[in-house]
């Protein structure tokens, strides 16, 4: 293949990236980039092209040795769903963009540490994108079959490195504010990340099953090599410890290194997402495991003494058997893990770069008084300036130092240089205690003793163990000996510098912390990061600060960065959070970690605290003060609760007393509308009895029949009187449970006929049809006759009152059902309204909205006749889907509900 | 002879009033209800209307209602008769245009007197 089809292929490739980047980015809140597939996928940028060729040059060169980087990962991850949800919701509220500002901030928010833990990952990560390039660089030479030319100029892969710097500062500064998504980004890496795995697999395939004839055949092959047992066993204890360190290495750069740090957490969109990530991601890692052995030992096999590069065996072995099509496909696997490497790492670098080292040291000033297109212009300027000069550094490097190590050793020198944040990092989510001092002289001694005994001797070209420096030490000191360091001697280069490196830092670190006091801020972060959970709702309210500051100040500092609009959007959302009066014009701590906030995703947290605090004044406060307020304010969360559960509580109990009182009002109602009924029915007959009586007093010369009448309707009205008082009386007597029923078995049938009987004049006088189903079948159930008599007699007169004048009818049916009967009283009437079918059975019901229209009889017949069902514990209503006339139907249990009971 | 419409559902206290109105010689009709009144006044025009208030079918109130609407019967004199002795019951008969409110039980022969009063 030449070099001009290959370039071509090249960007064909990149222009399909960026269209996926493209399109993505206009569809940031589909579900197509917004899963957590596509989170999952994105933190495979974990596997770079040290995994994709490198590994290989391992397993070919010294056996499993490239196993613990993955294993370290596979080990840790399980506990993300605690820890790295803890760390997504700190940098979420505090609005962090790169884990330079999340050290920085936790201790304190100082300007220096943020700027040292950037210097140490522009130190770890600029060989690892010099790695990067190298290994697109050799690839590409070897897909080619041409020769590297030391004339950079001359060589293509400088224009390739050039067009991908251009592509990743283009792409990589698309907002302003750090903190902000990059959905194309992340979609792309994702994207990448599925297709190196799937190039891999296909080739670990071809080589096992097409070149070899499956995993035994190249064991036993392989097997027959001189070296084999020794590549291939984990080698006595020594060899365990080296192992246990660089799991313990990997272990902490699946949280570090920056690319990581960024997808895993600056491009969270769901804590949810996690959970798909803890499986997905490290089955990912060990699909990607299973072919590194069959191609590197087939690759040993095929190529045994012929000294070729051991990391390139996947291209090589198709390109032997003249396999274009998968050598290309191997090498676009190889492109892409390269790649999102290269733009994750530089944008993260390069938000560093601007957040904090350049803006919080150096142009931080002219950014105080320009407007805000300005100031954003500059910022983003400087972040693709800053990208683009990493990426090229980053290939200045390779030409100059690395051409001759393999991708292997360069990685993990990346990845020690990083570990030196680790103690830092993880105490800032732990540990209380841990101070900036203790972070500070934790790094810079670990990291001094990483460049002793692991930059040095690697800057100056000498891993033989000839030089003189590796064999004797400086001057001769046998102590100092860079890879035996104080006499250890039996660990390789990376775990010892490993050891010793990460032994001081962490010892630094607590002994110092331990030792002198932090300021009164980082204790106040300490609290904010370590409680996270406590502070996610409001944190702004666990920020502590005293002094003056003017919110119209604060506000002009705001819109230098964030513009009219969104400042406007942010105080409104800020006054609605707190509830804060929009006319006060003093701003209180919340609003100045608010604020501080808003600017973060800018400048960073450094800047954004220095630009906050040259409009505000602050008063110094003690730290037992600090103490202090944390405590009430822990208190304070505490006493919240509690009042919080007791209004809570009044609340119900208020509502219960409500509803109470409402009852009572609707019973008073009640009371007032029945005595007003009970004094109308009284009257009525009184009426009529005075006027008889008065006509009688007052009227000697009365005619005999008439007199006669007269006292019979006395007689008569004192008799409906009489009665009147004994239904209340009845009613009142059930109600107040002081009314007993006697229950026995009784035949229904024969209750109903005794009952029909007396009636039956009523019946005869209107000529009303009586029907009366199963009238001779003996049906038994508990009751009190007396009582049922009542209710049947009561029924059966409504029935033949409201029965059609002309025709009239009436129907009578019992049910036998298991439990209970079932007695339906029918009458060809008017029919019952719908509203009225309930409120039919309350004591002197009157059709609503007409209470002067008057009841027919005294109104407390059918309320008389609920209760007795229900003393029964049976039901009574009106079966509303016989729709002609009116049909009341009642139940009577079949047992004796007494006994039940 | 003086007309007399007397209209209640109760038919003891009408069988009470129709003699006492009779022997102070007034031409006494009889209606159970309210539909039952406005029936008669299509063919009668009395100089008085006693009417009960509450009643099955049209109440007392709405009769009344309908005998304002009626300009042949605008020179009758409506008392109204009721156990809703309650004041805002009576303002509200008041308000209709009755001219008296009498509430029951009440005394015949004081009745009488009231009406004879009225139409003089």
């Amino acid at each position: 293949m030449n070099s001009f089809g290959l370039l071509l292929i090249l960007v064909l490739y990149l222009s399909i990236l960026f269209y996926i980047a493209y399109w993505s980015e206009k569809r940031s809140h589909s579900k197509w980039t917004n899963n957590p597939y596509i989170y999952s996928f994105s933190l495979a940028v974990y596997c770079t092209a040290w995994t994709y060729y490198g590994s290989i040059g391992v397993a070919a060169e010294s056996g499993l040795n490239y196993l613990p980087i993955y294993l370290g990962p596979i080990l840790i991850i399980p506990t993300w769903m605690i820890i790295l949800k803890r760390i997504i919701r700190i940098s979420r509220v505090n609005k962090i963009s790169s884990i330079a500002d999340f050290i920085s901030l936790r201790y304190g928010n100082s300007r220096f540490l943020g700027a040292l833990v950037t210097l140490v990952c522009i130190f770890g990560i600029l060989p690892y994108i010099s790695l990067q390039l190298k290994s697109i660089s050799d690839t590409f030479h070897i897909v080619t079959k041409t020769q590297a030319s030391s004339n950079i100029f001359t060589d293509t892969t400088t224009y390739v490195c050039i067009a991908l710097a251009l592509f990743a500062s283009y792409y990589g500064t698309r907002y302003v504010d750090a903190s902000e998504k990059r959905r194309g980004i992340v979609t792309a890496v994702a994207m990448e990340s599925i297709l190196k795995l799937v190039f891999f697999l296909i080739v670990g395939i071809y080589v096992t099953y097409f070149v070899f004839d499956g995993f035994d055949d190249i064991y036993q092959k392989a097997s027959l090599l001189k070296d084999f047992d020794k590549k291939n066993t984990i080698g006595g204890l020594t060899n365990g410890i080296n192992w246990f360190f660089l799991c313990i290495l990997s272990m902490f750069a699946i949280f570090l290194l920056p690319r990581q740090f960024h997808t895993a957490i600056i491009e969270n969109n769901k804590e949810t997402h996690i959970k798909t990530a803890i499986w997905l991601f490290p089955l990912y890692l060990l699909l990607f495991n299973i072919f590194v052995f069959p191609i590197a030992w087939g690759g040993n096999i095929l190529f045994e003494n012929k000294g070729h590069n051991s990391d390139t065996y996947s291209l090589l072995i198709p390109q032997l058997f003249d396999n274009n099509v998968l050598t290309i496909m191997v090498f676009l696997g190889g492109f892409s893990a390269a790649i999102s490497m290269i733009i994750v790492s530089s944008i993260s670098l390069s938000t560093m770069l601007s957040n904090n080292l350049l803006i919080p040291y150096g142009f931080i000033g002219s950014l105080e008084n320009t407007s805000q297109e300005k100031n954003s212009k500059r910022i983003l300027k400087s972040r693709k300036i800053g990208i683009f000069m990493l990426i090229i550094i980053s290939y200045v490097i390779y030409r100059l130092f690395i051409l001759d190590y393999s991708l292997f050793s360069i990685g993990l020198l990346a990845f020690v240089v990083i570990a030196q944040l680790a103690p830092a990092f993880f105490g800032a989510i732990f540990w209380k205690r841990g101070s900036k001092n203790g972070a500070i002289a934790g790094i810079i001694l670990g990291f001094l003793i990483c460049f002793y005994t692991l930059l040095l001797p690697f800057a100056i070209g000498i891993t033989e163990s000839t030089s003189l420096f590796i064999q004797e030490g400086p001057w001769g000191i046998g102590l100092l000996k860079p890879f035996q360091l104080f006499g250890l001697d039996y660990l390789d280069p990376i775990p010892h510098a490993v050891f010793w490196s990460m032994l001081i830092n962490f010892l630094t670190y607590a002994a110092v912390s331990v030792s002198f006091k932090g300021n009164y801020r980082e204790r106040n972060y300490a609290e904010m990061f370590v409680d996270i959970d406590k502070y996610i709702t409001n944190h702004e309210n666990a920020f502590i600060w005293k002094g003056t500051a003017y919110i119209s100040d604060i506000q002009k500092v705001l819109l230098r960065f964030l513009g009219e609009d969104r400042t406007k959007r942010a105080l409104t959302i800020f006054n609605l959070k707190y509830n804060i009066d929009k006319n006060i014009t003093t701003a209180d701590a919340r609003f100045i970690k608010f604020a501080e906030n808003l600017l973060t995703g800018h400048i960073g947290t450094a800047s954004a605290k220095i630009l906050i605090s040259s409009v505000v004044k602050e008063d110094k406060i003690s730290l037992p003060e600090v103490l202090r307020i944390l405590e009430e304010s822990k208190e304070n969360i505490i006493i919240n609760k509690k009042l919080t559960d007791t209004s809570n509580e009044l609340k119900k109990i208020s509502e219960q007393l409500k509803n109470a009182n409402l009852e009572l009002v609707n019973k008073d109602i009640q009371k007032d509308e029945f005595l007003d009924t009970v004094t109308h029915e009284l009257r009525t007959p009184i009426t009529a009895i005075r006027a008889a009586s008065e006509i009688l007093h007052d009227d000697a010369d009365i005619p005999e029949e008439l007199r006669k009448q007269f006292l019979q309707n006395i007689i008569s009205e004192s008799d409906r009187l009489n009665r009147l008082i004994d239904k209340i009386l009845d009613l009142e007597k059930f109600e107040t449970g002081k009314q007993k029923i006697y229950l026995s078995k009784n035949n229904i049938t024969k209750t109903i006929k005794n009952t029909l009987q007396s009636v039956n004049q009523l019946v005869l006088n209107k000529k009303i049809d009586v029907f009366f189903d199963n009238s001779n079948k003996e049906i038994r159930a508990f009751y009190d006759e007396e009582r049922i008599v009542q209710v049947i007699h009561n029924l059966l007169s409504n029935a033949i009152k409201f029965c059609s004048e002309t025709a009239g009818k009436i129907v009578i049916s019992i049910q036998d059902n298991d439990n209970h009967i079932a007695i339906t009283i029918h009458n060809n009437g008017k029919s019952i309204k719908t509203q009225d079918a309930e409120a039919i059975f309350d004591k002197f019901y009157q059709s609503r909205n007409q209470n002067i229209k008057k009841p027919i009889g005294s109104g407390l017949g059918l309320a008389i006749c609920k209760q007795i069902i229900e003393h029964h514990k049976g039901s009574i209503k009106i079966d509303q889907s016989v729709t002609e006339g009116a049909t009341f139907i009642f139940t009577l249990p079949k047992y004796n509900t007494t006994e039940n009971s | 002879m003086k007309k007399i419409l007397i209209v209640d559902d109760e038919p003891n206290i009408v069988m009470s009033l129709e003699y006492t109105f009779k022997k102070n010689n007034f031409e006494v009709f009889i209606a159970r209800d309210g539909q039952e009144a406005l029936d008669i006044l299509q063919l009668q025009l009395p100089d008085i209307i006693i009417l009960d208030v509450m009643m099955p079918m049209v109440d007392g109130f709405a009769t009344l209602e309908q005998i304002k609407q009626d300009e042949r019967l605008q020179h009758c004199k409506v008392i109204f008769l009721s156990a809703k002795n309650k004041e805002k019951d009576i303002e509200k008969g008041l308000a209709l245009g009755a001219n008296l409110y009498v509430v029951k039980p009440f005394s015949v022969k004081k009745l009488v007197e009231q009406v004879q009063d009225l139409i003089q």
